[in-house]
């Protein structure tokens, strides 16, 4: 049976995937390719944080010693976070930061569909907001993959080397664990092989319209999970939480 | 935020005296006046300047507090952050709209603006070196903002006034987060407290200076005011807000950084120290701490975007030649 430790290392995978995808988006800010989209990345950022910020609270509340939803964002050190290492990664060009969302919210728009019969009702609660974002962010996304794609010949060279940038950090948001065996067997997580049905329609609809090649999943880089990250992630702390650090115990 | 005392229109106009005093007549009359509508070429072009520098500001403005974005001190902060930043692109976005009603494209002022040669609120070329000052622009700079566009929400250009209405709503509730993150800090630590003094004391002097030039140097005041684009002149606006900011300066226990400021019963208002209007012009000019990196950032933008909207428009092309066929 899954346990309260499962349930909490759920919520923080769930939630550190979130949160550093949403900090990662909200480095555009300002910086977008056309005003619109200085709106959409931030859009997008806003709902990934308020996903963490539901996860950070509701494991805070399951601990109850007292820390806050912000001790788990700005008073964890790098490993003990414990997100896939694809949203970590640095933005890189647009085709990069739009093709990362893409996979993101076409591999989390399942999990959350599946998280709406979750037996445990917060997250289940929480699943019927996030799974209309998350259906937002894949049609934001995915229209942008296919405006690369099939676009100019540098916007498809640039797409090409993002899938190919992105390529190795796929497989992780597909392993299973026996925390993620338990979670499931006691219908808290939605079934993996369902997921990833879903996962790889959304994504072959999409390429075949874009015109990229077919995605070939395959076991590459990970670690994220037991909080073996890449060098980024220090980097990306060392900012997010430098008013925490700089500034114990303080209320803002 | 913003719009600024406007700076260098040019209200000239050549339209023969019966039709000037038509439109005069409309004017007086408040009637709101419509993009199809006749009216002179000097109120055309001082709206279109207005307007543009307006949109430029909310634009640009997303640059010092986005500085913050990755360093806000709380996810609650951190989210309603990007909420205001996102707002000010919303402003940026639906003025770019009044604009192109004039007949001015949004790449037309995109490219003034990134050439330099447009202007914006010069509030937005100082830095924002602390989370201070992420209060002290919501409380101030959003607060200078709506003391100037409230009028302007009663503007003669219909889509201006309009555009204005909704704004100045988004505007004042970034005014009250504003105060609200300075609240915290002036009621938290010593070291809180210090670093909300701190930026008040940097920020005072530039805020007042959003108003624009004193009246007796601004020498669009009394055509825009004449026409309605305006309604009070700088220094009015900039007395309106004085008067405004003290008192909420002295209940967060903060002390304005003007040992000549004084209460004067008799005007029924504060009076106030000097402006530095040298350091005023530098900014304008393109010297002030942050113009080059301010622009510099739009450019890089705008640069490294080309790729995507050229093929956004390469995509839309094909999509519309494959409906065709
Ligand atoms: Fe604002
Ligand atoms: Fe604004
Ligand atoms: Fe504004």
């Amino acid at each position: 049976m899954a346990g309260r430790d499962d349930l909490l290392a759920l919520l923080l995978r769930i939630g550190d995937d979130h949160l550093i995808l949403g900090h990662r988006l909200s480095e555009w800010c300002g910086h977008a390719p056309m005003l619109e989209e200085d709106l959409a990345l931030p859009n997008m950022a806003l709902d990934l944080i308020g996903t963490a910020r539901m996860c950070y609270g509701y494991a805070a509340e399951i601990e109850g010693d007292g820390r806050s939803e912000d001790d788990y964002a700005f008073l964890r050190d790098g490993t003990d976070f414990r997100h896939i290492l694809m949203v970590e990664r640095p933005n890189g060009d647009f085709a990069f930061t739009i093709l990362r969302q893409f996979l993101f919210a076409a591999y989390m728009h399942p999990v959350w569909d599946g998280l709406t019969g979750s037996t445990d009702a917060r997250l289940a609660d929480h699943a019927g907001k996030a799974v209309k974002e998350m259906a937002y962010h894949v049609r934001h996304s995915g229209e942008w993959v296919i405006r690369l794609g099939d676009g100019t010949e540098e916007s498809a060279r640039r797409m090409m080397a993002a899938l190919d940038e992105l390529a190795p950090y796929i497989g992780e948001m597909f392993e299973s664990d026996e925390t993620a065996q338990r979670l499931v067997t006691a219908g808290l997580l939605a079934d993996p092989d369902a997921v990833r049905a879903t996962f790889d329609g959304t994504v072959s609809r999409t390429f075949a319209m874009a015109k990229l090649p077919s995605l070939d999943v395959t076991a590459g880089i990970s670690g994220g999970r037991t909080g073996r990250h890449g060098e980024v992630l220090g980097h990306l702390l060392a900012e997010m939480q430098f008013m925490q650090r700089a500034y114990p115990g303080q209320t803002w | 935020m913003y719009s600024q005392g406007l700076i260098g229109a040019d209200g000239r106009t050549v339209e023969d005296e019966e039709f000037l005093t038509r439109f005069q007549a409309r004017i007086d009359d408040e009637q709101k006046i419509e993009p199809n509508d006749e009216m002179p070429e000097g109120y055309r072009r001082t709206l279109v300047r207005q307007i543009g520098q307006h949109a430029h500001s909310e634009i640009v403005g997303m640059l010092p507090e986005g500085n913050w974005v990755t360093r806000a001190p709380s996810l609650r902060r951190k989210a309603s952050l990007l909420a205001k930043v996102q707002d000010e692109g919303g402003h940026g976005l639906y003025l770019y709209s009044a604009a192109e009603t004039l007949g001015v494209s949004r790449e037309q002022m995109t490219e003034e603006l990134i050439d330099g040669t447009a202007k914006y609120s010069s509030i937005f070329n100082y830095p924002t070196l602390s989370w201070a000052d992420i209060g002290t622009i919501g409380w101030l700079v959003d607060g200078a903002a709506i003391m100037n566009q409230i009028p302007l929400c009663r503007c003669s250009y219909g889509p201006y006034a309009r555009a204005m209405i909704r704004i100045c709503k988004e505007e004042s509730f970034h005014q009250r987060q504003g105060y609200e993150i300075v609240m915290t800090l002036a009621q938290g630590s010593p070291a809180q407290k210090a670093m909300a003094q701190e930026s008040l004391n940097r920020f005072w002097q530039p805020v007042l200076m959003m108003f624009g030039p004193p009246d007796g140097e601004s020498r669009n005041t009394d055509q825009s005011v004449k026409w309605k684009i305006k309604r009070f002149t700088n220094d009015e606006l900039r007395q309106k807000f004085v008067d405004a900011t003290v008192p909420q300066a002295e209940y967060l226990g903060l002390t304005i950084p003007d040992p000549d400021l004084k209460w004067n019963e008799q005007r029924q208002g504060y009076d106030f120290g000097p402006i530095d209007w040298d350091e005023f012009w530098r900014v304008v000019k393109g010297n002030g701490p942050m113009n080059r990196e301010r622009v510099a950032a739009r450019r890089k933008a705008w640069d490294e975007g080309a790729w995507v909207r050229e093929a956004a428009l390469a995509h839309a092309a094909k999509r519309q030649a494959q409906a065709a066929e």
